[in-house]
């Protein structure tokens, strides 16, 4: 599975990295990281990222 | 089991998509007065009024839910006896569980002056539009009521949009909860981008003939507008569940779970709901912030479909944002409920700190002004409210804090909090 995140719409809230702090990360720039491709053990987490991100920036594909 | 949501708004869709990704198969409704599908509140005194975001843009995806939408009609009653909800185009929806999530409405302008054109209140996408629609007609003068969130955003929308803007407040400073220091910083932020604040001043009403053309202020004084938007907070939609027993406060009052105090098939979610908080001592607390909505629809989702014994409590700490011109505010917690608000990290530059505020000795909110990776560590920290003196030892011995803050900061802040009546 793929994890996109909109750049354009994404401001750094950091909701995702609360919900899913393996996948998503928050840097000291205020910047984002994180993981691309992930395995069905972190759907879970992503999946609630995708609830709490208030820009919807995240998409899950595949 | 047949699940009703009343509210289909952001507490709505994630209880319903919650259902189904519980893998409840039986049938879901969802009730809203809206015509739209849900759509998302926060640009609509942001990107969507200054022109960034398009209508499109604030819909969430809903299309793949199946579940049965019923939009464009109001619920106005519950008869808990039948188990139903009753809709105002008479239809009666059954239920074996309900889920209220029908957030709140706009405060209106009661007093003199009520009646004029040129009047805005802010909550739906038509609101915005209409509003949008005024603010860009040739070069009004815009007259903000209330300096709280909604107000201060939409001032910060209006200034970016070139408009002249006043705003009015009877509180000392803007965004009452943030306490003084912090919104003495507001103040000083609104003043440096061109903002006329008329503080410590309360609003008689509005004068014109059928357009307003200015708001009269309690000295008397009156201040020229074309545009007026009130901005004076927000009221729970419960009337339509007057008479049927449920305890409202006026809020739905429920348990640690979302569960109605009055009845185990009736579960609330989002800015409707007041329920007990550990950050208030278990007293009751009604947070009307988007994480919350988000969060409490999938959990009172969850809970309607367990047995009243095994439901789990909702006890996050509250979350929200604010932008404001090039600022991002945030918190986490309670600081509306703290006795004092104290900053504890601060860039040298002093456009980026973090506050926390405190009660009883310990820490139940932390503000951040620009400073988002920050406020993670201490959301992680009010899981267990520290002792403010061991926050503050651990901040000042953390190479990640922005820096020492500077204590003259507190009195040129209150010195910006306007002249007191
Ligand atoms: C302009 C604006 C800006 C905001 N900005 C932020 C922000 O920056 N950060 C933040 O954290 N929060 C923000 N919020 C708050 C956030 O949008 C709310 O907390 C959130 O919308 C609450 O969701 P909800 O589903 O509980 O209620 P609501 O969004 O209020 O939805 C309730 C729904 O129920 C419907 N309804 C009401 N009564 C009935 C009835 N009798 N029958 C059927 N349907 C009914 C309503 O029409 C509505 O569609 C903002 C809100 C506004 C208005
Ligand atoms: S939650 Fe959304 S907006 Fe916030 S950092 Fe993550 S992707 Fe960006």
């Amino acid at each position: 599975m793929k994890v996109h995140v909109d750049m354009n719409l994404c401001q750094a809230h950091g909701e995702c990295v609360f919900a899913a702090p393996d996948v998503f990360e928050l840097h000291d720039d205020d910047s984002l990281t994180w993981v691309e491709e992930i395995g069905e053990d972190r759907r879970a987490e992503v999946e609630q990222a995708i609830q709490v991100c208030p820009m919807m920036a995240i998409k899950l594909e595949g | 089991m047949r699940i009703v949501v009343v509210g289909a708004s952001l507490a709505g869709l994630r209880a319903a998509q919650a259902l189904r990704a519980a893998g409840h198969a039986d049938e879901v409704v969802v009730i809203g007065d809206e015509a739209r599908r849900p759509y998302t509140r926060p640009p609509l005194s942001k990107e969507l009024l200054v022109g960034d975001h398009t209508v499109e843009q604030c819909d969430f995806p809903s299309g793949e839910l199946d579940v049965e939408w019923r939009l464009g009609v109001a619920a106005v009653g519950l008869d808990r006896d039948a188990r139903e909800v009753v809709l105002e185009d008479g239809a009666r929806v059954p239920y074996d569980r309900l889920i209220v999530a029908t957030g709140c409405r706009a405060r209106p302008w009661t007093g003199p002056g009520a009646e004029l054109d040129g009047l805005h209140t802010l909550r739906d996408l038509d609101d915005a539009l209409a509003l949008r629609a005024a603010l860009t007609d040739g070069r009004p003068r815009v007259a903000v009521v209330g300096a709280g969130f909604v107000g201060a955003e939409v001032a910060s929308t209006a200034r970016r949009l070139g408009l002249d803007v006043t705003l009015i407040d009877v509180a000392p400073h803007p965004l009452l909860p943030l306490g003084p220091l912090l919104g003495g910083r507001t103040a000083g932020m609104h003043r440096e981008r061109g903002v006329d604040l008329k503080l410590s001043m309360g609003v008689e009403g509005f004068r014109g003939d059928d357009h307003v053309e200015a708001v009269v202020l309690a000295d008397g004084s009156e201040i020229a507008a074309d545009v007026v938007v009130v901005a004076l907070g927000a009221i729970p939609n419960t009337d339509w569940l007057a008479g049927s027993g449920l305890t409202l406060d006026p809020g739905l009052v429920c348990d640690a779970t979302l569960t109605s105090l009055d009845d185990p098939d009736v579960l609330g979610a989002g800015d409707v709901v007041s329920w007990p908080h550990p950050l208030a001592d278990d007293t009751t607390i009604r947070v009307e912030h988007w994480t919350n909505a988000a969060e409490q629809g999938a959990a009172a989702a969850r809970n309607a479909l367990a047995p009243p014994a095994e439901r789990t409590p909702y006890r996050a700490a509250p979350y929200f944002w604010s932008d404001q011109y090039d600022v991002k505010i945030q918190a986490v917690g309670l600081p509306g409920r703290a006795e004092r608000i104290e900053l504890v990290e601060q860039s040298p530059e002093g456009d980026r700190l973090v506050a926390v505020g405190v009660r009883d000795g310990r820490v139940v909110a932390a503000i951040a002004f620009n400073a988002v990776r920050r406020l993670a560590w201490y959301r992680r920290q009010l899981a267990d409210p520290p002792a403010f003196e061991k926050l503050a030892a651990a901040v000042a011995e953390d190479p990640r804090s922005l820096g020492a803050p500077v204590q003259a900061d507190a009195a040129g802040a209150a010195a910006q909090g306007g002249p007191a009546r």
